[in-house]
């Protein structure tokens, strides 16, 4: 599978806005392992972006290297105008990060570690409203090590928002949390860029990428395989839909078929599988229903960023 | 400034509510003077002149490299932990200068030191009231300068430890074998004469000439040469753990 360049296949929106981020053609080896090959991406201001690819694709290495704890071996990065290596101390100040798998002091309070990053920073937001919003009040007074792992990726979503930052990072954020802590704080990562902020994020579940991210890179070993909403990418590499019914009308086949966008029509006794592209399921209803045709079962079989994941590099994220 | 008097201070809280790290840095010490003392000096203390042949100053000399290299492997333990658990890397992930994450741990363990060594002092003077006058203010500063010079050698250690596993035992078996050619437990000069030349210039001999020193009354200018030592040790770990450090 070819590797598409950024500026051949980059997807922009249609609003004219400001990168906050420019990545480009950075590479970065530890002895004889190439972490990062090739990498280029921009982040606009007020988005949502993810870095989405398998454990291990470099999307760790990328971010580390935008917050300025790594220096790339090649290639360029601004982040806010900044140098994030040179300007270091300038860009914490306008950043937040959470860590991948970070850990504080055992047995650090959280009002503590709450109250430590603020003395930290330059501007910061109201602390004990923080963690009310983050809905870790009650857990004030606790030590790190007895938070759960959803409360612990709470805290540090708090460290990373204490100093009021433009840009927020997070990485792998969601990791080992249970799917309804995972709910809990995708609606904090919505609620923070409702705030006016960028957020930048990687992830390995394709299913956080698609509920959060406006745009999305794919990381594949090193590479950043192609940029765009989870939408435009499954629209341009995984464009086949399907329907699938359920109709005694026997009147059902012939008008399927007929229909413009369709490619191909399966039939398994009364069971149809309507296969095609572009406007298929609208199609599918305009002809049901025009026909008056009785359907006892009626669902829509849509690719997503999973389909265009393994499209793209021939294995499933998965793997 | 404020973030190395909060970071230091979270951290002093931080150490006391591990029981286990005050009852090895300040208890034991203590412990190690009281027991060693009372088995050294004529109990009860009394006009009584002290034996020849018992050295006055074996017992705090004792006490306070157990101190000193209690700190030293605390620190060496305490950032091997912080790495392997990331919190080196997060705090770096902040505007703190990397000097002041370390140094708020030199701080914390100063400042045990001297809480320790103080207590040791004024212990001292109430349990065994000295037939020897003692020096003690100037063996306290000797103690935090000596204390000051080979965290060095912890930073060092810990550079290089693999993992928080490892951490302590190595420092100990780096720390102890030195503590025991250093001249306090028998003299130097009784050691094989190729091993004594290496003794000489062991930091922790320099650091035991000059805590003994300091403790019998000996204006510090006599020690220059334990100084130097202790100076050269404290330049040398440093450059060098500023060389290969690692923060994850």
């Amino acid at each position: 599978m070819a590797a598409y360049s950024t500026a051949a296949c980059g997807y922009r929106s249609e609003v004219v806005t400001t990168s906050v981020v420019r990545v480009s053609g950075i590479r970065k080896t530890y002895g004889a392992t190439v972490a990062l090959e090739d990498v280029s991406f921009e982040v606009e201001r007020g988005e949502i972006f993810g870095l989405i690819g398998p454990n291990g694709a470099g999307k760790t290495t990328t971010l580390e290297c935008v917050e300025g704890l790594r220096k790339p071996d090649r290639g360029t990065i601004a982040v806010l105008d900044l140098d994030p290596f040179r300007d270091r101390r300038t860009l914490q100040n306008r950043i937040g990060v959470q860590l991948q798998e970070a850990q504080l002091q055992k047995r650090i309070k959280v009002w503590e570690a709450v109250d430590l990053w603020a003395s930290l920073y330059r501007a910061q937001v109201h602390g004990g409203q923080l963690l009310e919003r983050l809905g870790l009040a009650e857990k004030r007074q606790a030590w790190f090590m007895t938070l759960s792992g959803g409360q612990k990726q709470r805290l540090f979503i708090a460290l990373a928002l204490i100093s009021d930052p433009e840009l927020v990072f997070l990485d792998e954020l969601t990791t080992g949390l249970d799917p309804q802590a995972r709910r809990a704080i995708w609606d904090l990562v919505r609620g923070i860029k409702d705030r006016g902020k960028t957020v930048v994020l990687t992830t390995h579940l394709m299913e956080e990428a698609e509920r959060l991210c406006d745009r999305v890179a794919i990381v594949e070993r090193g590479r950043v395989v192609d940029v765009g909403s989870p939408d435009a990418l499954v629209r341009r590499h995984c464009p086949e839909q399907g329907v699938v019914l359920k109709t005694e009308d026997l009147r059902a086949e012939g008008c399927l078929r007929s229909l413009p966008h369709v490619t191909e029509v399966k039939r398994d006794g009364q069971r149809f599988t309507i296969l095609g592209r572009g406007d298929l399921v609208t199609d599918v209803i305009h002809c049901v229903s025009e026909h008056r045709i009785q359907v006892t079962e009626f669902r829509t079989v849509l690719p997503n960023l999973e389909d265009v994941f393994l499209k793209l590099t021939g294995h499933s994220i998965r793997d | 400034m404020t973030g190395l008097l909060k970071l230091t201070w979270v951290e002093i809280k931080i150490f006391l509510r591990e029981p286990l790290g005050v009852i090895g840095s300040v208890v034991v010490p203590l412990f190690v003077f009281f027991a060693v003392s009372g088995a050294s000096a004529p109990a009860p203390a009394s006009e009584q002149l002290r034996q020849p042949g018992i050295d006055p100053a074996f017992a705090p000399a004792l006490s306070a490299m157990m101190l000193a290299l209690g700190a030293v492997t605390s620190l060496v333990a305490i950032v091997s932990i912080y790495r392997e658990g990331g919190i080196l890397k997060r705090l770096r992930a902040t505007p703190l200068q990397p000097l002041t994450i370390l140094s708020s741990h030199v701080i914390v363990k100063l400042l045990f030191t001297f809480v320790t060594v103080i207590l040791m002092v004024l212990a001292g003077k109430r349990f065994f009231p000295p037939t020897i006058k003692v020096a003690a203010w100037s063996f306290v500063a000797a103690l935090m300068l000596t204390t000051f010079c080979i965290l060095a050698i912890g930073f060092l250690i810990a550079s290089v430890v693999p993992t928080a596993r490892f951490a302590q035992p190595l420092a100990t078996l780096i720390l102890y074998p030195m503590l025991a050619l250093s001249g306090l437990f028998f003299p130097i000069d009784l050691l094989p004469v190729q091993v004594q030349s290496v003794a000489r210039v062991l930091p922790l001999a320099a650091a035991v000439s000059f805590l003994r020193g300091a403790w019998t009354g000996d204006p510090w200018t006599a020690h220059r040469g334990d100084l130097v030592v202790l100076a050269v040790t404290l330049g040398v770990c440093t450059a060098l753990s500023a060389k290969v450090f690692r923060w994850e």
